[in-house]
C-alpha cells in the first residue's frame, strides 16, 4: 500500500494535481482543503464587510454608507460570517482532515458524501452572493418576520434559499461524522479514550443533524410566504411573527454550540501538549460537550425576552440558560487545572488557545448578565449583545480556529512556517481584539443599539476606539494568509511530530500518506499520556 | 471478509453494511425533525385557532384523503415485498414489486391533485394570490389552516417526488446490477419510502380529522 519512491513516502498531496484530481476526490484530506480554500474566502469577503462597517462608524454621522446600503452590509457580513465560515468553519476543515485521523480511519465513512457536502456548499452560498450582487439583503442575518416576510423588499427569498441549501451540507457533514466515529474507530480505542477534539465533533454532529432540519422548516415558511403568500408568519392573515423566532433560535441557539463545541475540541488537543500535562479531569471534559449539546437545545427563548414571550416561559430559559454555563464552566476549569504545574512554553498555536481561554471566560460571563431577565431588558439589541457573541465567535471560535490551523499545519501540509511571525500575528490578533470589541461592551452598557449607522456625539469616543481596533484585528488575521502562504510552498519540511504531542494523527507521515496509515494503528491506553517518555520525565 | 466493500473507507463489508445501515437512520432522524418542525408550527396555530381549524378542515374531502391514504399503505406493503423478494433472490419480481411501489405513488399524488384542484376552485386556496373565501366563525383561523394545508401536503408531495426519483434511479441500473447493490439500494431507498408514508399517516390525522 505504501509506495515508496526513493526515500520519499507517497503523500496524499502527492496523488495526482491539476483540477480533477482535486475536484473530484474523495479523500477527506483534499475535501478538507477544498474547503479551507472556500471558507478563507469567505471569511475576508465577511471581514471585509465588517470594516466597511467599522469605518462608517468611525465618525458619528451617516457619511460612508446610506442607511439602507449599512443595512446590507452587516446583513450580509452576519450571512457570510456565520453560515458560510463558523458554522462549517472547523468540523469541515479541520474535523474533516483530522478526525479519520484521530479514530485510526483510512477515510470518512461515506467519502462521495463528503465530496457532494461541499458541492452543495458551494452551490447554496453561491446563490446567497448572487442575491447580494443582484442587490442585498436588509433583514439581518437573522431574516426575523414580519420584516423579513411582509416589509422587506431586498432579494430575502435568494438569501434564504441559499442558506437552507447550506442547510444540507451542514447535515450531510454530520451523518457523515457520527457514522463515522461509531462505526470506524481502531481497534482499542474505546469511547473514553478519544481525543476530546473527536467528543467535541461527535456532538457538534449531533447538534447539525437535529436542528439544522428545523431551520430549514423555518426558511422554507418565509420562502413559501414571500414567493406563494401563505402566511404562517403574518398576523393579518392569523399567523404569528413570533413562532418564527421560536422556530429560528430552535435552531440557531444550538448552531451557537456548533460554532463553538469545534474550538473547545481544539484548545483541549493543544493545551496538553504545551503544558506537557494530562488533560485534567478527562471523563468531565468529554461529557460536558454532551452536556452542551443536549442543554443548547432547551435555551432558545433567551433570545425573546422583551419579545412578548410569557413571563413564565422567560423564568424557565433564564433559569436553563444559567445551566447550560455549567458544563462551559466545567470545561474552564479543567482547562485551567491542566496547565498547573506544567511545563508551559508559548508557540503559536499555544498563544492562540490561551488567547482562546481568556475571550471565552470573557465572552461567557457577559452571556450570564444577558441571561438575567431584567439586566436583559436593559442591554438587549444593544452593543452589549454584539461584544458577548463576537467574543465567543470571533474571540472563541476564530481564535480556536487559527490555533488548530498553526498546530497541524505541519501535519497538514509537511511544512514548518515562521514561529516568530505567527507569535507576532497571535498577539496582534489578542491586542486588536480587544482593542475592538472591549469598547462595544460599554456602549451597549451606556445605551447604544445595534444596527444603527449613525450615533450621537457622545458614543464616539468609543466608536473611535472600536473602529481602530478593527484595523489592527485585520493586520493579525492577514498576516497569517502571507507566512502561512510562503511556508506552503517554501517552508522547511516537517518531523511527522513536530510538537512531540500524542495522538494516532501525529504517529503517520506530515503529510500523511493517501489512506492516512499504512497499518491500522491499536490504541492501548488513554489519551494525552505527557508527558512523554523521550521528555525526560 | 463477506464480499467487497464499496468505500474504501472500510475493510470489511459487514461493518460497511452495518454503517450505511445507521447513517441511513441518522437521515431518517433528521427529516423527522424537519417534518417535526412543521407540525409543530402547525399544532400552535390550531391551538390559537379550534374553531377555525375544525370548520376549515371539514371542507377538506374525507374520501379523497382516505382513498389516498390507504394508496400509499399498499405501496408501503408493494416496498416491503421488494424488500423480500430480493432478499430471495428473485431480482425479477422484485422489479416488478419496485415498479408497483411507484405507481401507486404516482396515484397518490394524481389523486392529491385532483383535491388541491377542487380547493382552488372552491375559493379554499390562499396561495399565489388566488381568491380566498370563507363563511364561518373564524375566517383567518381558516385560513391559515388551508395555508399550512398547503405547506405542509406541498413539502410531504415533494418528498414523495424525491423517493420516485429514488426508485426510478434503481430500476434503470438494476439489471447491470449486482445482488449485493441491488439488495443494498432497495433497503435504502425502501427505508425512505417507509418514512414518508408515516409522514402522511400523521399529516391525515392531523388535517382530516379535526372535527370528526
Amino acid at each position: 500500500m505504501s509506495e515508496r519512491i526513493g526515500a520519499v513516502p507517497a503523500t496524499y498531496m502527492g496523488e495526482g494535481s491539476g483540477p480533477r484530481a482535486w475536484l473530484l476526490t474523495t479523500d477527506h484530506k483534499r475535501v478538507a482543503w477544498l474547503y479551507l480554500v472556500a471558507l478563507t474566502v469567505f471569511f475576508f469577503l465577511g471581514g471585509a464587510m465588517a470594516v466597511l462597517i467599522r469605518v462608517e462608524l468611525a465618525t458619528p454621522a451617516g457619511d460612508l454608507v446610506s442607511d439602507d446600503a449599512y443595512d446590507r452590509l452587516f446583513s450580509i457580513h452576519g450571512i457570510i460570517m456565520v453560515w458560510f465560515f463558523l458554522v462549517p468553519s472547523i468540523p469541515a476543515t479541520l474535523g474533516n482532515f483530522l478526525l479519520p485521523l484521530m479514530i485510526g480511519a483510512r477515510d470518512l465513512a461515506f467519502p462521495r458524501l463528503n465530496l457532494a457536502s461541499w458541492y452543495v456548499f458551494i452551490f447554496g452560498s453561491g446563490f446567497t452572493l448572487y442575491s447580494v450582487i443582484a442587490g442585498g439583503v436588509d433583514t439581518g442575518w437573522t431574516f426575523y418576520t414580519p420584516f423579513s416576510t411582509m416589509f422587506s423588499n431586498s432579494y430575502v427569498s435568494a438569501a434564504a434559499f441559499g442558506v437552507f441549501i447550506v442547510g444540507f451540507s451542514t447535515i450531510m457533514t454530520g451523518i457523515n461524522f457520527i457514522v463515522t466515529v461509531h462505526k470506524l474507530r481502531a481497534p482499542g480505542l474505546t469511547w473514553f479514550r478519544l481525543p476530546i477534539f473527536v467528543w467535541t465533533m461527535y456532538a457538534t454532529a449531533l447538534v447539525m443533524v437535529l436542528a439544522t432540519p428545523v431551520l430549514a422548516a423555518s426558511l422554507i415558511l418565509i420562502v413559501l410566504e414571500r414567493v406563494f403568500g401563505i402566511g404562517v408568519f403574518d398576523p393579518g392573515l392569523g399567523g404569528d411573527p413570533l413562532l418564527f423566532q421560536h422556530l429560528f433560535w430552535f435552531y440557531s441557539h444550538p448552531a451557537v454550540y456548533i460554532m463553538i463545541l469545534p474550538g473547545m475540541g481544539v484548545v483541549s488537543e493543544i493545551l496538553p501538549c504545551f503544558s506537557r500535562r494530562p488533560l485534567f479531569g478527562y471523563t468531565a471534559v468529554a461529557l460536558s460537550s454532551m452536556a452542551i449539546a443536549i442543554f443548547g437545545f432547551l435555551v432558545w427563548g433567551h433570545h425573546m425576552f422583551v419579545s412578548g414571550q410569557s413571563a413564565y416561559a422567560g423564568l424557565v430559559f433564564s433559569f436553563l440558560s444559567y445551566c447550560v454555563a455549567i458544563p462551559s464552566a466545567i470545561k474552564v476549569f479543567n482547562w485551567s487545572l491542566t496547565l498547573r504545574k506544567g511545563e508551559i512554553t508559548f508557540e503559536t498555536s499555544m498563544l492562540y488557545a490561551l488567547g482562546f481561554l481568556g475571550l471565552f471566560t470573557f465572552g461567557g460571563l457577559a452571556g450570564l448578565f444577558l441571561a438575567a431577565l431584567a439586566v436583559d431588558v436593559h442591554v438587549h439589541d444593544t452593543y452589549f449583545v454584539v461584544a458577548h457573541f463576537h467574543y465567543i465567535m470571533v474571540g472563541g471560535m476564530v481564535t480556536a480556529f487559527m490555533a488548530g490551523i498553526h498546530f497541524w499545519w505541519p501535519k497538514i501540509t509537511g511544512r514548518m512556517y515562521s514561529e516568530t511571525w505567527g507569535r507576532i500575528a497571535a498577539i496582534v490578533t489578542f491586542l486588536g481584539f480587544n482593542l475592538t470589541f472591549f469598547p462595544q461592551y460599554v456602549l451597549g452598557f451606556l445605551g447604544m443599539p445595534r444596527r444603527y449607522h449613525a450615533y450621537p456625539p457622545e458614543f464616539a469616543f468609543w466608536h473611535i476606539l472600536s473602529s481602530a481596533g478593527a484595523v489592527v484585528l485585520a493586520l493579525g488575521y492577514l498576516m497569517p494568509l502571507f507566512y502561512l502562504g510562503w511556508s506552503l510552498f517554501r517552508g522547511p519540511r516537517a518531523p511527522d511530530n513536530p510538537w512531540r504531542a500524542t495522538g494516532l494523527e501525529w504517529k503517520t507521515t506530515s503529510p500523511p500518506p493517501p489512506h492516512n496509515f499504512d497499518e491500522t494503528p491499536v490504541v492501548d491506553g488513554p489519551p494525552y499520556r505527557y508527558p512523554l517518555a523521550e521528555d525526560g520525565a | 471478509m463477506s464480499g467487497a466493500v464499496e468505500s474504501e473507507a472500510f475493510r470489511d463489508a459487514e461493518r460497511e453494511r452495518q454503517a450505511d445501515a445507521f447513517g441511513r437512520w441518522i437521515f431518517i432522524g433528521s427529516e423527522a425533525m424537519l417534518f417535526g418542525a412543521v407540525m409543530l408550527v402547525y399544532l400552535t396555530a390550531r391551538m390559537a385557532h379550534p374553531e377555525g381549524f375544525g370548520e376549515a378542515s371539514s371542507r377538506l374531502s374525507l374520501l379523497l384523503g382516505t382513498v389516498n391514504t390507504a394508496v400509499l399503505i399498499t405501496s408501503s406493503l408493494a416496498m416491503a415485498l421488494a424488500d423480500l423478494l430480493v432478499k430471495l433472490g428473485r431480482r425479477r419480481a422484485a422489479a416488478w414489486a419496485l415498479a408497483a411501489t411507484a405507481l401507486l405513488g404516482l396515484a397518490f399524488l394524481a389523486v392529491k391533485g385532483v383535491e388541491y384542484a377542487d380547493e382552488v376552485r372552491e375559493g379554499l386556496a390562499p396561495v399565489l394570490g388566488l381568491p380566498f373565501a370563507f363563511e364561518g366563525a373564524d375566517p383567518r383561523g381558516a385560513q391559515l389552516f388551508f395555508e399550512l394545508y398547503f405547506a405542509s401536503t406541498g413539502l410531504h408531495a415533494a418528498h414523495l417526488i424525491g423517493g420516485l426519483a429514488a426508485i426510478a434511479t434503481v430500476l434503470a441500473t438494476w439489471r447491470r446490477s449486482t445482488d449485493a447493490a441491488c439488495l443494498r439500494r432497495t433497503r435504502a431507498v425502501g427505508l425512505y419510502w417507509h418514512f414518508v408514508d408515516i409522514v402522511w399517516v400523521f399529516l391525515f390525522p392531523l388535517l382530516y380529522l379535526v372535527h370528526r
